[in-house]
Order: C-alpha cells, then sequence, then structure tokens
C-alpha cells in the first residue's frame, strides 16, 4: 500500500453518514466512533435517522444519517457543519448537502448516482452541477462495483454481498483519518460468530476501502487527530437512555431494593425499556404494558408492593399517563417518569428532539398536582440524573419527572464509568414491621414525606387512593379545610426537595453583564457557544439548569447578579416563561428553536454576539 | 410457617360501609370475608386493588393493604402489585363501566398474560357512581338517562369475552347466593392464574331488578344450573332438568321424558382446555337456557405471569457474568485512559 500522502494534524473533525435507511449508516457511524473513542479522543455523536423504518429506496424521506464529531479537544456537540459527508446515493446528498463545510470533502457512491437515483432523490440531472460545491473536494468512489469485484468469489448472492457496502465507505474514511480497523474486525467476528463468510466478507470490503483510499491519487493528505487529553480512568461509549436505564438500576442497588419498570414502547424511549429489559441478570423486572397507561399504572403497582418502580415514555405517552402521575402525587408513592421529549404536539415529529414538553411535566395534569422536575443534560450525565431521580422520589416519596430528549436518548459520547462510592447513600422512609400507631400519612417534619409500608409487611394494613386523604390516617375526606392543607402539603413537600439538591452553578464570567440561561439536553450547543465567545475576548456567563422543580435555592441570586438574561431552549420559550413567573423582575430574552434538531453553535453564537454587541 | 387462624372480622376495616341499604354488594364483601379465613394466606399478604364505581369503594371496607386506582386501570395496578411480589393474594374489585368500558385494555390483557390474581366483576348493568348511565352490559334497548330512546348497543358478554381472552378460569355467581360465592372465590384464589368471577349484582336505585329474572328465590333453582365438576349438568327446584350436546350445541331437556337418561346429560369438566363448551355455558341465557353460575372454566393450561417473569429472572441471575451494575458498566468494549 503507497502511504505517501500528507499528514494534517487537525484538533476536530466532523462526519456525517449518510444513506438509505437500509444502508447500515448508523452502524457504520457508531464503529467509527466507537474506533475513535477507544483511539482516545473525545466523541460526540447524533443519529438523525427517519420515521419510517423503510421509507421507498434512494428517496430523501428515506435518508438515515448519522454524525460523528471527535477531536484532539473537548467534545460537547456533535458539530454543526461537517468536514465530511459520505453520500450512499443522491437522495442522501441531497438531505445532507446543507451540512457540509464549505471546504468540505464529499465522498460518494459514484455507482448509486444513475439516473435512476438522480431522479428519484429530486435533481434533474447532475446533482453535483445543482448544488453549489465550488470548494468541496468531491470523491466519486465506485463503492458498489469495487464491493462486487472484491466479493465476486466468496460465494454470497449480489442482495447481501452489496449489504457490505457501507464497510467500504468506512474503510476510505479510516484510511482518511488514520483509524485503525481492529474495532470493526473485532465487531464481526462478535456479531457474525454463527456465520463466518459474513465475517469474511465485511472484513475483506473493509480492507478494500481502506486500500482504495491509499492508492487513488484524489487524496492526498490524510489526517490525524491526536487523542484527546482526558481524566484517567476507565471508558466506554455510552448513550442517554442506556445511562438513564443504569442510574435507575445502580439508584436500587444503593437503596437495596427491587426494580420494577412498566413501560410500553414509544420513539425515542424504547432503549430505556429494552436495556432494562435486558437486566433481568440483574434481578430488574420489566413490565411492557399493553398502553403507556397500564406502563404507569403497572408501575405505581410496583412501588405500592415495595420496588423501585419506574416508567419510561416520549411526550404522547406522556400524556397519556398525566391522570395515573396524579395518582402517585396523592398517594404519595416513589416513582420514577423518565420522559424522553420529542417533536410534539401529537404524534410529532417523533425521531426528532425538542424541549417542549416543560410545561407538560410541570403543569400536565388535573388539580394541584406538584411533581419533581428534573432534566439531563449530556448523553452520560443521564446516568446521575436518573440516578437522583430515583433518590429523590425514594426519600421524599413523590413521583419525579426526568426529563431526556432524542438528541440525549440516541446521542453517545465516551464516558469515564464512576465509582458507585462517589454517589451518596438512599434511605427511603421504609415503615417498620411493629410500628406502633403507625398512621400512612403522618409525616416526617422537615422533609413532609410520609411513610412507606409496602405491602406485606404485617400490622400495617392500610388503604391508598386518589380520594381525597385524610392527614394522618388517610381515610377518604371531603373536609375542605384538610384539602386545603393537603395540597398545600403536598406543594411544600416538593419544594423542600430544594434542600437535597446542589445549587445552581455558573460557567464563565460572573461579572458579565450578560447570562445565558438554559436546561437540559442543549448543555453541549451552549457551553461550546459561550466559551468560543469568550475566546474571542467578550465576557459572558452560562446557568445551565438540571434542577426545574424545584429550582436551586441560589436561582434568584444568581439572576440578580447579571444585567441581561437570555434563555435559550428549543421551544418557544417555556423555560422564559417559567422564570418569569418564578422571578418576575427580569426581563428575559428569547433564543427558541423549533426545527426538531439541536441548536447550531454558530447560530446562538450569532445571536449571543449581536446581544453583546448592542449596550 | 404458623398461620393464626383468622376469622372474617379480621377483614372487616373500621370505615362505615356507604353503599345504599339493599345494594348487592354488601353481600359480595360478606362473601369474600368469608372466604379468606379458608386460603391459609396470612392476613398481610392480601391485597385488594380497585377502580372507580360504586364497587370500587371496596378496598375501603377490607383492614387489609388496598389501593383505590383510577377509573378502568385496577387491573393494570395489580399486575405491577402481584409481578413485584408474587408472595401477595391480590384480589381486583371492579364492575361493568370499570373493566369492560374504560379499563377494557387492560382486562382482555390482564387475561392474555394471566396474572395470578382474582378479578371480581361486580356486574349491575349500569354506571351507579354516575346516578345511572348504560354500561357495556346493559341489555340492547335499556332505557336510561344517556339512552332515553333505549340503548341502539350491543352489550358484551363478560364470560365470552374472558375466555375469549384465553381466560383460564371463569365463573359466575349472584351476589345473593352467598354461600355458592364464597365457594367460587375460595377456588377462584386456588386458582393459578387470572380468575375472572363475574358476580350478578342488583343496583337497587338504578338498575334494579335487573336480574330479577333469575335471581328471585321463587324460580331461581329452575332458572339457572350451577355447574360441578364432574357432575352431570342437573337443574331445577326438582332436579328434573338437564343439559345435552345436539347437533353441535346445548339443549335443555326434562329427564325422564322422550327417553332421556341422566346418562344422556353432559357432565361438567371445567378442566377441560378447549374452551368451545365453556363459552357455550357462559353464553346461555333465559329463558332460551338456564344461566350457569359456578366455576364454569378452572384450566391450568399455562404458567402464570409472574412465575414466568420470576423464573427467567431467577435463570437469568444464575448465568449472570455481572452481579452489579457496576460489572455491568465495565462490561463490554471499555478502554483505560493512563
Ligand atoms: S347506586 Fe346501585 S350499585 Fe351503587 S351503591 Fe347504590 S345500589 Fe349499589
Amino acid at each position: 500500500m503507497s502511504k505517501q500522502a500528507k499528514v494534517i494534524e487537525i484538533d476536530e473533525v466532523a462526519i456525517r453518514f449518510s444513506g438509505d435507511s437500509g444502508d447500515g449508516m448508523q452502524l457504520t457511524g457508531t464503529l467509527f466512533s466507537d474506533t475513535s473513542a477507544l483511539f482516545g479522543n473525545d466523541v460526540s455523536t447524533f443519529p438523525d435517522y427517519p420515521a419510517e423504518i423503510r421509507a421507498p429506496q434512494g428517496t430523501v424521506g428515506g435518508v438515515s444519517g448519522f454524525q460523528v464529531h471527535f477531536g484532539h479537544t473537548q467534545v460537547n456537540t456533535p458539530g454543526d457543519y461537517c468536514d465530511v459527508l459520505v453520500a450512499m446515493n443522491p437522495a442522501a446528498l441531497k438531505a445532507n448537502f446543507r451540512w457540509i463545510k464549505p471546504d468540505g470533502i464529499i465522498i460518494f457512491d459514484r455507482d448509486a448516482f444513475d439516473e435512476k437515483n438522480i431522479k428519484k432523490a429530486g435533481y434533474d440531472k447532475d446533482p453535483l452541477k445543482e448544488e453549489p460545491t465550488d470548494g468541496i473536494q468531491l470523491i466519486g468512489a465506485p463503492i458498489s462495483s469495487m464491493t462486487r469485484e472484491t466479493l465476486k468469489d466468496i460465494g454470497l448472492d449480489q442482495k447481501s454481498i452489496l449489504r457490505s457496502k457501507n464497510m467500504f465507505a468506512l474503510g476510505i474514511v479510516s484510511w482518511l483519518y488514520d483509524r485503525p480497523l481492529e474495532h470493526a474486525i473485532d465487531f464481526f467476528q462478535r456479531k457474525f460468530a454463527k456465520k463466518p463468510v459474513l465475517i469474511d466478507a465485511n472484513t475483506q470490503v473493509l480492507q478494500a476501502g481502506y486500500n482504495y483510499a491509499g492508492n487513488i491519487q484524489a487524496l492526498t493528505v490524510s489526517f490525524k487527530v491526536r487523542p484527546a487529553d482526558i481524566e484517567p480512568g476507565i471508558y466506554r461509549n455510552i448513550n442517554g437512555n442506556t445511562a438513564a436505564a443504569w442510574g435507575i438500576i445502580a439508584a436500587a442497588e444503593k437503596a437495596g431494593l427491587p426494580v420494577f419498570l412498566g413501560s410500553y414502547p414509544i420513539t425515542p424511549a424504547t432503549g430505556i425499556l429494552e436495556e432494562m429489559a435486558a437486566r433481568k441478570d440483574l434481578g430488574v423486572v420489566s413490565f411492557q404494558a399493553e398502553d403507556e397507561i397500564a406502563g404507569i399504572c403497572t408501575a405505581i403497582g410496583g412501588s405500592f408492593a415495595g420496588s423501585l418502580a419506574a416508567t419510561s415514555t416520549s411526550g404522547p405517552g406522556l400524556a397519556l399517563k398525566s391522570e395515573a402521575i396524579g395518582l402517585a402525587v396523592i398517594t404519595e408513592l416513589p416513582l420514577v417518569i423518565v420522559n424522553v421529549q420529542r417533536g410534539g404536539p401529537s404524534t410529532g415529529l417523533p425521531t426528532k428532539t425538542e424541549q417542549s414538553d416543560l410545561m407538560q411535566a410541570l403543569y400536565g395534569r388535573n388539580g394541584e398536582s406538584p411533581v419533581v422536575v428534573i432534566a439531563s443534560s449530556t448523553p452520560s450525565n443521564c446516568f446521575d440524573y436518573a440516578f437522583e431521580a430515583s433518590r429523590i422520589a425514594l426519600e421524599r416519596m413523590t413521583p419525579v419527572i426526568l426529563l431526556t430528549d432524542g438528541f440525549l436518548a440516541n446521542g453517545t459520547e465516551p464516558w469515564k464509568i464512576p465509582d458507585m462510592d462517589d454517589f451518596p447513600d438512599i434511605n427511603p422512609p421504609i415503615a417498620k414491621e411493629g410500628s406502633k400507631d403507625w398512621l400512612p400519612y403522618n409525616r416526617d417534619e422537615h422533609t413532609l414525606a410520609r411513610e412507606w409500608a409496602k405491602a406485606g409487611i404485617p400490622g400495617l394494613e392500610h388503604r391508598v387512593g386518589g380520594l381525597e386523604k385524610m392527614a394522618g390516617s388517610g381515610n377518604v375526606s371531603y373536609v375542605p379545610e384538610n384539602h386545603e392543607y393537603m395540597v398545600g402539603i403536598r406543594e411544600e413537600k416538593v419544594n423542600r426537595v430544594e434542600d437535597m439538591i446542589p445549587e445552581q452553578e455558573i460557567i464563565g464570567d460572573p461579572d458579565a453583564d450578560l447570562l445565558i440561561i438554559g436546561w437540559g439536553g442543549t448543555y453541549g450547543h451552549l457551553v461550546t457557544a459561550v466559551s468560543e465567545i469568550q475566546r474571542e475576548g467578550y465576557k459572558v456567563a452560562l446557568a445551565h439548569f438540571n434542577y426545574i422543580k424545584p429550582l436551586p435555592k441560589n436561582t434568584g441570586e444568581i439572576l440578580g447578579q447579571f444585567k441581561k438574561h437570555l434563555v435559550c431552549e428549543l421551544n418557544l420559550g417555556q423555560f422564559a416563561h417559567y422564570l418569569r413567573m418564578n422571578y418576575p423582575k427580569y426581563n428575559y430574552l428569547q433564543y427558541n428553536k423549533v426545527q426538531g434538531l439541536p441548536f447550531i453553535v454558530q447560530e446562538l453564537k450569532d445571536f449571543i454576539l449581536k446581544n453583546l454587541e448592542e449596550k | 410457617m404458623e398461620i393464626k387462624e383468622l376469622v372474617p372480622a379480621d377483614f372487616k376495616s373500621d370505615q362505615m360501609v356507604r353503599w345504599c341499604a339493599g345494594c348487592g354488594d354488601h353481600a359480595i364483601l360478606n362473601s369474600i370475608q368469608k372466604a379468606l379465613p379458608r386460603l391459609g394466606i396470612k392476613h398481610e399478604d392480601f391485597a385488594f386493588i380497585s377502580g372507580i364505581g360504586c364497587s370500587s369503594r371496596f378496598p375501603y371496607y377490607m383492614n387489609t393493604y388496598g389501593f383505590h386506582g383510577i377509573h378502568g386501570r385496577a387491573a393494570a395496578i395489580a399486575s405491577g402489585v402481584k409481578t413485584a411480589n408474587p408472595e401477595l393474594s391480590v384480589w381486583v374489585i371492579t364492575g361493568d363501566g370499570d373493566s369492560l368500558a374504560i379499563g377494557g385494555n387492560h382486562f382482555i390483557h390482564l387475561i392474555r398474560r394471566n396474572v395470578d390474581l382474582n378479578l371480581i366483576l361486580f356486574n349491575n348493568q349500569i354506571y351507579g357512581l354516575t346516578k345511572g348511565q348504560y354500561s357495556p352490559t346493559s341489555e340492547h334497548g335499556t332505557v336510561t338517562k344517556t339512552s332515553p330512546l333505549g340503548t341502539v348497543e350491543r352489550p358484551f358478554k363478560p364470560g365470552a369475552l374472558a375466555i375469549g381472552a384465553r381466560g383460564t378460569f371463569f365463573a359466575r355467581t349472584i351476589d345473593v347466593m352467598t354461600k355458592l360465592s364464597t365457594e367460587i372465590y375460595v377456588k377462584a384464589a386456588q386458582h393459578k392464574g387470572t380468575s375472572i368471577v363475574e358476580v350478578l349484582q342488583n343496583c337497587v336505585i338504578f338498575s334494579d331488578k335487573v336480574w330479577a329474572d333469575i335471581s328471585d328465590r321463587k324460580y331461581r333453582d329452575d332458572r339457572v344450573i350451577v355447574l360441578e365438576n364432574d357432575q352431570p349438568m342437573i337443574y331445577g327446584k326438582d332436579r328434573d332438568k338437564g343439559l345435552m350436546l345436539k347437533d353441535g350445541g346445548l339443549l335443555p331437556v326434562q329427564i325422564e321424558k322422550n327417553g332421556v337418561t341422566e346418562d344422556d346429560l353432559l357432565v361438567h369438566d371445567s378442566h377441560n382446555p378447549f374452551a368451545g363448551l365453556h363459552v357455550a355455558l357462559a353464553n346461555m341465557e333465559y329463558p332460551d337456557f338456564p344461566v350457569a353460575l359456578g366455576v364454569i372454566r378452572d384450566c391450568q393450561e399455562t404458567a402464570s405471569y409472574e412465575t414466568a417473569v420470576a423464573n427467567q429472572i431467577k435463570e437469568a441471575q444464575s448465568q449472570a457474568k455481572s452481579k452489579s451494575i457496576k460489572e455491568i458498566m465495565l462490561s463490554g468494549s471499555t478502554w483505560e485512559v493512563k
């Protein structure tokens, strides 16, 4: 292999793999990002796939994409625009051309750019003439034909042969960025252990793509991204859904309780149910219910019986669960509700990301129905906040809604595997057998949590339910003053959670005039925008919230330190409204985006800079 | 373990029973309280879960663990309770509106899964708590506040629905037949799987006497047949009537007439996995047939859901390489940064 090409060192690269949803782009991207992570880069990924599992082949609607951003420096987002776009057909080019940098590289399967596919994608004649490709390096590789050629003697039919063409593309990109092939080959060996011919096929095609890139004249340089400066430790890649599932299991271990998940499949939350179902080895009980309502109701039953109970869902599912959340509120049972937000309303954009369920989480129930609401902000800290949600639910006997989103749920990043000793103990107020004069609705003076007498403890037989309770005894009560008292105490109980959560931190310049405010899954983009703006010589700060109800104790104090407040979120301004309600003194500016897509760092920077400049 | 001898009074709570005087629910409460001490189950291991409706006040009157849920969802809550703790004896108290209208989905899926719990369906063919609207079991043409000209809907037949959902246990009784009811509740509790007991219940306020054609003592014995396992299907005050199979269907006959003898009658086999005859028996209606009471189907054809779940978990744990979340986190692709 001739490899005299020039090697250029760069800090970070974003690559977008795109093709038909049957082309295996998610796998290609995952293998590349895992390889980069193993190599020691910091990595962030974002899958962008269509809601239809198999939309018509070759059409823009059926294009599936996967963006990998890796770097020698810290990487907080999957990257706004990509340096390399891999397009397996004209539709992939059409769907993704807007994401390529003006000096990027497009690698495309020139065999797939025939008249039929070009028409299907909605181009007239030559896509590469129709798109403004000036400045972009175009590499038309004969991916399909070389895959066929490589595997002509392997004894597979044409269809199976072409299925490995994504590995040819992976080979090209691996050469270009000096990535080893071992991880992918290891993967084939595990995945196809029962079908060795597929191990050979994929390995040969991967190698062929790698060799092809090294041999052609078109690629005169290859790039090197040195390992990032990362804290020592053992790492793995993790996405938000797996992290959330593990966080709940970890909390149950700390509390010494079994886990019960009642759930119903829904995009993009299904991964939580799947991971829980896979954790029977740890004793997790996962109940795939007949609908969203049964999902949460079985969980409430599990909680009544003494498990750390959870339900996982996405926006429309949360809507269906709202009556039952109220039941958990009034029965004061611990319950974790993970809501992986997606584009709404209604079915909306099931595979896209959004932050538009905040108001639903806070208020979307009948009656005065307070719950704790927290939000995770990176794929890996879904672990920490699922743990927190569980800890709060258990120690304070309340439902807790954990908000993640499609971007966090499916995005992956390297995660330093934590030491469980660093996590706090969890001590739920479990009622003890033989407690004298025990009453189901007596409360701890400080936390206002009632005691949890799981069904089966002798002597503590009691009734709970959806009718208003008499304080103390828990008997049904229609006494007006009692109702008002109970409404107040349930609210106060949730508010007192502020005692067990950390204070809000500020990132950036504490003496800046402008405070950027964000919450949840937009952290990576906001922190990148803020630090880049700082690097450009401006003063700016960021308060990124994870605890929403209750807000951290020092929220008012922090807001008071700044002159201007700009709330950035992927909705029409729900958190801004919430802050206006709680801290009405300030004039909250807003930057909102509702496209089903994450922020773009550049658009944030432009808007923030505009605000910084107009004094 | 030694179990304290329990008596019905041990299951009475201190709450005042608020059903209307004369409501069939009172008798059901008594029959269930009589059945529980016979089960050899510890007092603290009973859990009564209900939905919404008159019947669903039931848990408040029981001195056991109880959960008054939300409308239609008792079956789901109870499934969670039983799956989380299979040691408990879980009872769902529900009505025709609660289980067959708003909770229809949970009802059929509970049965399909065969969770080992006992669902007592108070069927009074009416919405009582909301003061008299037709329910999914109201007969076609029933005049109520929401069907002033009579309903145009066809009612569900709970027995056929339950068995059609692959039910493994279905029994029927009448609220006033307390002895039979108690026997049935004991058998329902002993069945390992979902046991559905339909109780024909009188609502004195909104559907009074809706079952009177068959429940009235004056002619009850001639209009119902109490099925007993392995016994020929005989009924009637004078035990002179029976059921035969004819042309693939059931036929009520007079014994010792037209040459019919006891030997020609069907013998009840509630354990028969084949559901066809059980559905036919459950579907019998007065006046063409006697209404079938007793345990119509009691078939142990499959493991109960929570047992299967627990077995899978036990198996998975015994083979598990990772015993804690820490070990799971460290399994698979990891790398070390030094
Ligand atoms: S309304 Fe009917 S069902 Fe309800 S308590 Fe009164 S009699 Fe019983």
